[in-house]
């Protein structure tokens, strides 16, 4: 009876005993070290990846035309808004002449008065001459007289001297003339240069163009050489930079993706114009031209972030990997290949990569091999290893 | 005599077992208190095991990059690469902020790290989806605790960045997970203001007579452009050649750099002693205490156990029983109470660990160390019950 009861009672204690002892094994063995790394492996393919490199830019004008003042002074006016499109040598806008009108009319008046001294002097010299041919028509006339003893020597010499004077006055005379045309010649190019200096207080577009900013407004005194207005040509190219340790490759005529910032989901096709020859050495970035095939046609404003994606011509077959699958062990790059559920580390030496995480492998692998891709933890030799489809995410 | 035991643990099957229940859900959360214990400490081990570097080059006279708030300029590497005995150098910051995630925030540590290099110090060293970041902006690798999945786009100011890799147990010394993103973007997360502060920026800029001369245009560009340019990074990560002596290389570096460098060594005495000390001094400190509560908890009950069975004992003694006897029955089922106990502390633990928010390492070595616990204070209490049951009259069975 007391066997019996002893037997009854089994069934109780391994019902408690049995799944405790199960489920301590089961945690023991699924925690801690002991536990497997859960990983997923994949098998190294031959195959080809195309490169891509990925700058970002900014949205930039062809050309920037910045008008400004030649000399200081106040704006006197603006003719056109930011955003209007304005035809070479349009008017855009004017400086304030200030006196400029009053010193054209000064000019303009001395300009007559010398064209009246220039008459005067004229008429001196026509004087003169009539003056120096009368006193040589009788310093003749007293010479011949002379010969005959008709008159007397002192008369003959007073009429020489006459014509000496006479001929004197008339040099003097026709400097005189020369000089006033000289002053007229003067006065009229001042007056010639300050028009040429008014022409230059109206502001007048080179090209055909945008305006594309007011940096002043009318009223502000400007300097000599500040911009007053942005013209901009309808050309638009972007400025772009890579960074200088992912940038082999790189050249002028490459295919590129360009996506606006204010547009995320539309690409336009567009190529690298050309790459800039000085590189900028404190950013560490490689800068280049890329242009749109098509314009867009609202066009993006400049200085808008754009990103470019240049997709480089594909390489030749060769092993390739998930760069997922590096990992570094023992000071060394290499991935963890799996055989016969051992894992090995295999150092490798890394190609070119692609934007989609591919990494071409030069050598250390063949193809064939399978090598782990993700894993729950960093492997050692010594890991025990469980292989699974996927581990976290939605497309491991 | 082993049947003794065994008998009487049968007889009040449905007791022991319920005791055992209660005593090793206490034993579990003592356990669960030192996991959360070495978590904290394997936190802070793990992100300098992470990053990679043997070296650590900071702002001078500063305990950065995690302790500390520190600047350098970022072609420090560039000098520091030249260094004898360092194989690769590499820039990185670290920015703890807040994320958002859909309708709530996530606490993250935002690391930005040299792009296409693999291996490279900063980066992580394993991934469980997704893949390693290829552009050189706007990409990130999240840690899975972030709760992101690949596809998703995280939003660290100004910018979005598409998640296209996870990674696992890339924490900060607080446990928050880190975010990767490319270094470009992270300098400007870091030090780029927001757009009102960059527009208020300029117009206190503007409104300053001295940099903005009328006389002299693009004054005033050149000064607001100086401002919100950014070349600072916070420490740069350096890794040594294999045989190099860390020790000499920071000497080297700190004298002829004028920065601060710190070894693994260091470092770690830094966020054990400094950054997480007070912390896991008070966990540390609970933990004590519970361990002693719970062993006097194991101590009393096994003593009132076997205070409950001093009748029992007291027939034994009238019936002639050995001494040994009662004594080996007593100690059984104290030890057997106590395994019992264990066995479901540590299932109970391991079950609810994941569970926490924040990591909660169970170490052997901890088990192993409860167990002993466990069976020692089973024993100890079960003499101080052994000495009153050997005290116990026979006479009392029938008084």
């Amino acid at each position: 009876m007391k066997k019996g009861s002893t037997r009854g009672r089994t069934l109780p204690i391994a019902a408690v005993l049995l799944p405790l002892g199960a489920l301590f094994v089961y945690v023991m063995m699924n925690s801690g070290p002991f536990a497997p790394v859960s990983v997923t492996v994949t098998e190294v393919r031959d195959r080809e990846i195309s490169p891509a490199l990925y700058g970002i830019g900014v949205v930039d004008s062809r050309a920037v035309h910045r008008i400004g003042a030649t000399s200081p002074g106040r704006l006197l006016r603006l003719d056109v808004h930011v955003g209007e499109r304005v035809a070479a040598g349009q008017t855009l806008g004017a400086m304030d002449p200030v006196d400029m009108k009053e010193r054209i009319e000064a000019q303009t008046a001395a300009v007559r008065r010398l064209k009246s001294v220039v008459a005067a002097a004229g008429a001196r010299v026509s004087e003169t001459a009539a003056r120096k041919e009368y006193a040589e028509t009788q310093a003749r006339r007293y010479e011949n007289l002379l010969k005959t003893k008709a008159v007397s020597v002192e008369a003959a010499d007073a009429k020489r001297q006459e014509r000496l004077v006479t001929a004197a006055a008339w040099s003097s005379a026709h400097a005189d003339a020369e000089a006033a045309r000289a002053e007229l010649a003067r006065s009229e190019a001042d007056l010639k240069a300050l028009l040429a200096r008014k022409d230059e207080l109206v502001l007048v577009s080179p090209v055909d163009g945008l305006v594309a900013s007011r940096e002043a407004e009318p009223g502000t005194t400007v300097v000599a050489g500040q911009t007053v207005l942005q013209v901009v040509e309808e050309a638009l190219w972007i400025s772009v930079r890579f960074d200088q340790a992912s940038a082999s490759g790189l050249g002028a005529g490459l295919p590129a993706d360009i996506v606006l910032r204010s547009r995320p989901d539309e690409i336009f096709p567009g190529s690298i114009l050309r790459i800039e020859p000085l590189a900028d050495a404190v950013t560490e970035e490689l800068l280049a031209k890329a242009v749109f095939e098509k314009t867009p046609s609202v066009l993006p404003p400049l200085g808008e972030l754009a990103e470019v994606t240049v997709r480089l011509p594909a390489l030749p077959e060769g092993p390739v990997v998930p760069d997922a699958s590096l990992q570094r062990f023992k000071g060394r790059v290499g991935v963890w290949t799996m055989e016969n559920g051992l894992i090995a580390f295999r150092p490798v030496t890394v190609g070119r990569r692609d934007l989609n995480g591919f990494v071409r492998i030069l050598e250390g692998l063949s193809g064939g091999e399978r090598v782990v891709v993700y894993s729950m933890k960093a492997l050692t030799p010594r890991s025990r290893v469980k292989v699974v489809e996927r581990l976290g995410g939605d497309d491991a | 005599m082993i049947s003794l035991a065994r008998r009487d643990i049968l007889h009040s099957w449905g007791k022991f077992v319920l005791t055992g229940m209660g005593l090793g859900l206490l034993i579990g959360v003592t356990l669960t208190m030192g996991g959360v214990y070495r978590g904290m400490v394997d936190d802070a081990k793990v992100l300098l095991d992470n990053s990679g570097a043997d070296l650590w080059v900071v702002q001078r006279e500063t305990l950065g990059p995690y302790a500390e708030s520190s600047s350098i300029y970022d072609d420090a590497w560039r000098s520091v690469s030249g260094m004898p005995g360092v194989e690769t150098a590499a820039n990185v910051t670290y920015l703890t902020t807040q994320i958002r995630r859909g309708g709530e925030d996530v606490r993250a540590m935002v690391v930005g790290v040299s792009p296409g290099v693999p291996g490279a110090p900063g980066r992580p060293g394993y991934l469980i989806a997704g893949r390693h970041i290829a552009r050189s902006h706007y990409e990130a690798v999240a840690d899975e605790a972030t709760g992101f999945r690949p596809g998703d786009s995280i939003r660290i100011r100004r910018n979005s960045y598409t998640v296209v890799g996870l990674t696992r147990r890339m924490v900060s010394s607080g446990g928050d997970p880190m975010v990767f993103i490319p270094l470009k973007d992270a300098q400007e997360a870091q030090f780029l203001k927001d757009n009102d502060s960059i527009l208020q920026q300029r117009r206190r800029t503007a409104a300053n007579p001295s940099l903005n001369r009328p006389g002299v245009p693009g004054l005033l560009d050149g000064v607001i452009a100086s401002q919100s340019g950014n070349p600072y990074v916070n420490a740069v990560l350096v890794r040594l050649l294999p045989g190099a002596d860390p020790e000499g290389t920071a000497e080297h570096i700190r004298r002829w750099m004028r920065l601060e460098v710190y070894t693994r060594g260091q470092m770690e005495e830094i966020l054990l002693g400094k950054l997480i000390a007070t912390s896991s001094k008070q966990i540390g400190m609970f933990l004590v205490i519970l361990a002693i509560v719970s062993a006097a908890i194991v101590a009393f009950i096994i003593y009132t156990l076997t205070l409950g069975k001093i009748r029992e004992i007291a027939v034994l003694k009238l019936i002639g029983t050995r001494n040994r006897t009662i004594v080996g029955m007593i100690l059984q089922q104290a030890l057997a109470l106590g395994i019992l106990g264990f066995l479901i502390g540590k299932i109970s633990a391991t079950f609810w660990a994941p569970i926490f928010p924040k990591y909660v390492l169970l170490e052997v070595r901890d088990a192993v160390t409860g167990l002993g616990a466990v069976i020692v204070m089973c024993v100890l209490s079960s003499l101080l019950a052994i000495r009153v049951a050997m005290r116990v009259d026979p006479a009392e069975a029938i008084g």
